[in-house]
């Protein structure tokens, strides 16, 4: 009777936990998903597309915002030195446009040539995909391994610990995160906040 | 004749500058331990901090209603401060032109600090570091009982949730 207790309270502790992962986006550790997003070149994209990748440094990101701005420099140096060891950056803009107009579509087809961006650029128009991984904020980055047919989270935050002098950045997290996953190690600081702009959700 | 309008002219420039000074609102630049300092200071009050930028479109747009917070609730021992997260650069220009503009009576602070991981927990375990944000500290027991709130607040839903303070 005792047992059939302790595991009806574990099965319902367990469903409690996935229940609120489910409502509160990823953790580091947990499986994430795909999407098929369109991007600044009118194609659509999705992370099965990437057969060599071994992994994807997903930043949610937008145009308006100056945090994103201040990085947008730090990114695309992030991809011309990571996609080529097989984590290229995936940039997913989440934002409603009718409440941040400068994020529209059309608006970061302009911002992605402007600065020759030289990653995806994805509209995430139903903000599905940004619900689903828990991004609040812009910049926020998801760095993924692929490991057989799943992609697990395995740093969640920050691109390093200083928005406004990259000279003056002491800690590096995405990178450091990238090369410990590329060294087959353990990513050391897998989880830090740095202050952003709120994700511009669509009213109900 | 000449002599009182030598005067009138001293008294218009000395009063002119008295405007002057009553406009530009003084903003104190803090770090984080000020910001600690003052979300947990013994002054027996309820404390209600927001956290904006002038960049940040959803802040400004709730801004009046933390004012009119201010102004309504200032014999209630509420105490309403303004934390902007604007580079220390633009205050003397942009942050303080906007304060005037706005008008802004509630005391205004901007945090000078770049390494927000470090500072994010401390201010609140749950905030991801979004804005706009607000803690409310109620410490009219001494109890330094917390709120947070990582959303934009619409009107009226703030000074709603201050008068349950008072129910």
């Amino acid at each position: 009777m005792t047992k059939h207790i302790s595991t009806f309270i574990l099965f319902f502790a367990i469903s409690f936990i996935s229940f609120a992962n489910g409502d509160e986006g990823y953790d580091v550790g947990s499986k994430a998903i795909d999407f098929k997003l369109k991007n600044v070149d009118g194609k659509m994209i999705s992370l099965a597309d990437y057969d060599d990748a071994k992994g994807f440094i997903v930043i949610f990101t937008c145009n308006h915002c100056p945090y994103a701005q201040l990085y947008e420099d730090r990114i695309i140096a992030l991809d011309k030195k990571y996609a080529s060891k097989g984590y290229p950056v995936i940039a997913i803009n989440p934002n409603d446009p009718k409440k941040a107009p400068d994020d529209s579509f059309d608006q970061m087809i302009v911002r992605a040539k402007d600065k020759g961006f030289t990653f995806p650029y994805l509209y995430d128009d139903t903000q599905e995909v940004a619900k689903a991984y828990g991004a609040t904020r812009t910049p926020h980055v998801y760095i993924l391994d692929k490991a057989s047919d799943e992609l697990e989270v395995k740093y969640i935050g920050a691109i390093d610990n200083n928005y406004k002098t990259p000279s003056e950045v002491t800690e590096k997290y995405v990178e450091d995160a990238v090369d410990a996953l590329i060294e087959g190690k353990k990513v050391p600081n897998d989880y830090t906040k740095a202050i952003g702009c709120t994700i511009k959700w669509s009213e109900a | 004749m000449i002599r009182n309008l030598y005067f009138s002219f001293i008294l218009l420039t000395l009063s002119f500058n008295y405007v002057k000074a009553q406009d530009s609102k003084a903003v104190k630049v803090i770090k984080f331990n000020d910001l600690e300092n003052l979300i947990n200071s013994n002054e027996r009050n309820i404390k209600v901090i927001n956290f904006w930028a002038t960049w940040c479109k959803p802040c400004i747009k709730e801004l009046p209603y933390f004012e009119a917070l201010n102004k309504n609730y200032s014999d209630k021992n509420v105490d309403v401060t303004l934390i902007s997260f604007d580079f220390v650069e633009n205050l003397d220009g942009r942050v303080k032109t906007f304060l005037k503009k706005k008008n802004i009576q509630s005391d205004v602070f901007l945090l000078d600090e770049t390494d927000f991981n470090k500072f994010i927990d401390k201010v609140y375990p749950s905030w991801s570091g979004a804005i706009p944000a607000t803690i409310i500290v109620d410490n009219r027991e001494g109890k330094n009982v917390k709120s947070f709130y990582e959303k934009e607040f619409h009107e009226g839903e703030v000074e709603q949730l201050i008068q349950e303070y008072f129910n």
